[in-house]
């Protein structure tokens, strides 16, 4: 196939494919959609996907062709797995799948059935990392004031959100819908998009980066709550200063009242908190939430202290206060009148927080799409349905979402969720229903294809796909899938 | 040149697939062992080299259409001018508009020059040429994804009726557009002037001036485009439903003109959800999905 390309004046290449020979400019496609323009190099843009089994993150994409031409052997390690991304889908037209490829690994002659589902049932489930306040429980997510979904729960550490589903995609208006759609699309595309939580933050979310919570971007994750974190680092605060205050917007920890204080016979300091206490040296709700020190809405944290206890505390006591992350952190003495006066960390202190930090994971967000195999996708595969359903189940048939592997939820159906930053750039797509295009591949056995009722007549070779599948896929530049006029 | 045609069938064995650069075809025959072959035979030897000829024209047929003159050299080409001339006088319009149309009109023709057959057609990626025996006919399903549930409305063609062309063109298809119809989708004798008349319809789907509508000269996205500086459509916001219906209706008044003038057969044109259709014959709609069809301005608009 020809691919060569005459890079010409303001960055457009000429194409050689064929003799209409467009100029295209970077981003946009040629006349024929085929061809485009990829940061100054002509690549194809509809063909499928072949990936290599490979154990580095997230699968490296190769040539389908790499290294001259195909020799028609049957695939060996490093397997070659047939995406269905770029697939397409033709039903009702006709039933089959649009490919059905047989491969030979491990000896067994194995039947991948690739398609593009269309999902109307589907949505995303959102993990950010951050202790800071993102909304109520229940409360609703928008993009551009449309409803796309809701806040779920706390994780450890976490904040979840569910977006997308079929009320949002169908049950609302047109443009809630649309909204919906293009959200739930950008997000499964590794792309950010701006949601902002009624009651609470705006926050954009980027699949494999951290979350950017009020126009800060988040940095980690918090190691364990303040009562775990007073638990973890009490040894080797021991000795190095008196008291210790972990402000956490759950569980704030104070050392020398903490049981892990008393067991290294720390003496009381006189400190006196706020919020309530829960039992010794654990306190909840020192402060309101929000974006400031340990998921709290406060910047300076005294204000999460009362008076020092007359009785108790003395002059020249030292109190290093942290935030769970280590991301906050200021060291106080005692003056005269026992009002802690902020002076410099001293370097071992200063250690002990970047230990905090260190021990605390990089802030990230996490997009799991999820959908549900409809009977007519189930159709494309088998002429019976539900046994496809039982041979998921039974696990001998393997399901795969753009190659990579995906979690298939117990009880009816094929409902499955699939890691988004596991697929290729571009591999979600969508339709105007609206509802979104996913890549969902089917491996099984070819006596078990045969068993459940597979399409026989349509099972392909895996070298017969050589002739329509090219060297790469990157992002439609012009127009989403499944929407050609 | 190392360039082929791609010519192989589909999956299904039974439908024909030909592509060669921006070309892409389906085609099926229906009639004897014999006359089949023959006619698959016709439409891939046809096929050949097509390309080229039009490439050879190409810098005339990407200039503005002379109503009166043609100076094309090929049939297909001459084809094109010709499906186009009639809007000539009032529109800019390229030979290009018809291209599809022409194209798919020409390998129908080599079939049937080459074999019997009761009924055929070539589908050029949504502009299809239709041969319809006595007693055939031929439903075209409109559909806004490809799923049993995406079909909006069936058109069934039969023999008795003149259309020969369906086409469809708007916003999202592969060629840029002046209007923002989501979709038009054109009957008309041929599928060249099917092409041609779509295009023009779904350009006159508009809302001049409309702040929602992202224009942007077509040279500024594919330098070598027929349009030129001339502002193509790249994106359409929020619309009410008043504008969706002015939209519709300037596109359904261009469409009745040409039905008067007997250049197309009917057509139905769709913007944001809403379908507005336009034909001597009814179009039907599927009695499942009249969730999509609840818009009691398109039977006003019945001509």
């Amino acid at each position: 196939m020809p691919t060569d390309a005459t890079a010409a004046a303001d960055d457009k290449i000429r194409c050689d494919a064929c003799p209409v020979m467009c100029y295209i400019k970077p981003g946009m496609a040629g006349a024929c959609d085929r061809y485009a323009n990829h940061n100054g190099e002509l690549v194809r843009v509809d063909p499928h996907i072949v990936l290599e089994r490979t154990v580095s993150h997230g699968g490296r994409l190769v040539p389908f062709q790499a290294g001259g031409d195909w020799d028609g052997k049957i695939v060996h390690e490093p397997s070659m797995f047939v995406t269905a991304i770029g697939a397409g889908t033709t039903y009702p037209d006709y039933k089959p799948a649009p490919f059905i490829v047989s491969s030979e690994i491990d000896g067994v002659d194995m039947v991948t059935v690739v398609t593009e589902g269309i999902f109307s049932y589907c949505g995303v489930k959102v993990k950010i990392d951050t202790d800071r306040y993102l909304g109520p429980e229940t409360a609703t997510v928008r993009v551009q004031g449309e409803a796309v979904g809701h806040v779920t729960t706390g994780e450890y550490g976490s904040q979840m959100l569910s977006l997308g589903g079929v009320h949002h995609l169908t049950g609302g208006s047109k443009k809630e819908g649309r909204v919906t759609c293009d959200a739930l699309m950008d997000l499964s595309n590794c792309k950010p998009v701006e949601l902002t939580i009624d009651g609470g933050a705006t926050v954009v979310v980027q699949a494999g980066y951290p979350p950017i919570v009020n126009g800060v971007a988040e940095e980690r994750m918090r190691v364990g709550c303040g009562s775990a974190t007073i638990g973890m680092f009490a040894k080797q605060w021991h000795g190095k200063v008196d008291e210790v205050v972990v402000v956490d917007d759950h569980i704030t920890g104070v050392l020398s009242e903490h049981q892990a204080g008393k067991l290294l016979d720390i003496p009381d300091t006189g400190i006196k908190m706020k919020g309530r206490r829960s039992t010794p040296g654990r306190y909840f709700q020192v402060a309101e939430p929000g974006t400031g020190w340990g998921g709290t809405m406060i910047s300076d944290p005294l204000s999460v202290l009362g008076p020092f206890d007359p009785k108790t505390a003395r002059p020249g006591t030292t109190m290093l206060m942290v935030s769970t992350t280590g991301e906050h952190a200021a060291y106080y003495e005692l003056d005269a009148a026992l009002k802690p006066i902020e002076k410099p960390m001293p370097a071992d202190l200063r250690l002990s927080v970047e230990r905090i930090q260190e021990n605390c994971e990089p802030a990230l967000c996490t997009v799991l799409f999820m959908g549900g195999a409809g009977g007519s996708l189930r159709a494309g595969v088998t002429d019976n349905p539900v046994r496809l359903t039982r041979s998921v189940k039974e696990a001998l048939t393997r399901v795969t979402s753009g190659g990579a592997p995906v979690y298939v939820w117990p009880g009816g159906g094929i409902t499955f969720m699939v890691d988004v930053t596991r697929l290729p750039a571009g591999a979600f797509g969508y339709v105007p229903t609206p509802a979104l295009v996913a890549p969902i591949e089917f491996t099984l056995r070819l006596s078990d294809y045969a068993a459940l009722g597979g399409h026989m007549d349509y099972v392909r070779p895996l070298s017969s796909l050589k002739d329509n599948t090219e060297i790469r896929q990157v992002p439609s530049p012009q127009f989403p899938p499944g929407q050609r006029a | 040149m190392s360039r082929v045609p791609q010519i192989g069938w589909l999956a299904d064995g039974r439908r024909l697939h030909l592509q060669d650069g921006p070309i892409d075809l389906i085609v099926e025959a229906c009639g004897s062992e014999a006359n089949m072959r023959a006619a698959y035979d016709a439409a891939a030897r046809r096929f050949t080299g097509l390309l080229d000829e039009l490439c050879d024209e190409l810098p005339m047929l990407r200039r503005a259409a002379e109503p009166t003159r043609c100076l094309l050299q090929g049939v297909v080409a001459r084809r094109m001018h010709a499906a186009v001339a009639p809007f000539a006088v009032d529109h800019f319009i390229t030979p290009m508009a018809a291209v599809a149309g022409s194209v798919a009109e020409e390998i129908l023709g080599a079939m049937l020059g080459a074999a019997r057959l009761a009924r055929a057609y070539v589908n050029n990626g949504g502009d299809i040429a239709l041969h319809l025996g006595d007693g055939e006919q031929f439903s075209v399903g409109l559909m806004d994804r490809p799923d049993p549930h995406g079909l909006l409305r069936t058109m069934v063609i039969d023999a008795d009726d003149p259309s020969r062309g369906v086409a469809t063109s708007g916003r999202h298809g592969r060629s840029f557009s002046l209007g923002i119809a989501d979709a038009v989708t054109v009957l008309a004798r041929t599928a060249s002037q099917a092409d041609a008349a779509a295009t023009i319809i779904a350009n006159a789907v508009d809302l001049p001036g409309h702040p929602a509508i992202v224009r942007c000269p077509a040279h500024d996205l594919q330098p070598d485009s027929d349009l030129g500086a001339r502002l193509v459509t790249r994106g359409v916001g929020e619309l009410s439903a008043s504008e969706i219906e002015d939209a519709l209706e300037a596109g359904a008044a261009c469409a009745r003109r040409l039905l008067a003038a007997g250049l197309i057969d009917g057509a139905a044109l769709r913007l944001h959800g809403e379908t507005v259709v336009v034909a001597a014959k009814a179009i039907e709609t599927p009695g499942s999905e009249t969730a999509f069809n609840k818009d009691a301005m398109e039977s006003a608009l019945h001509a």
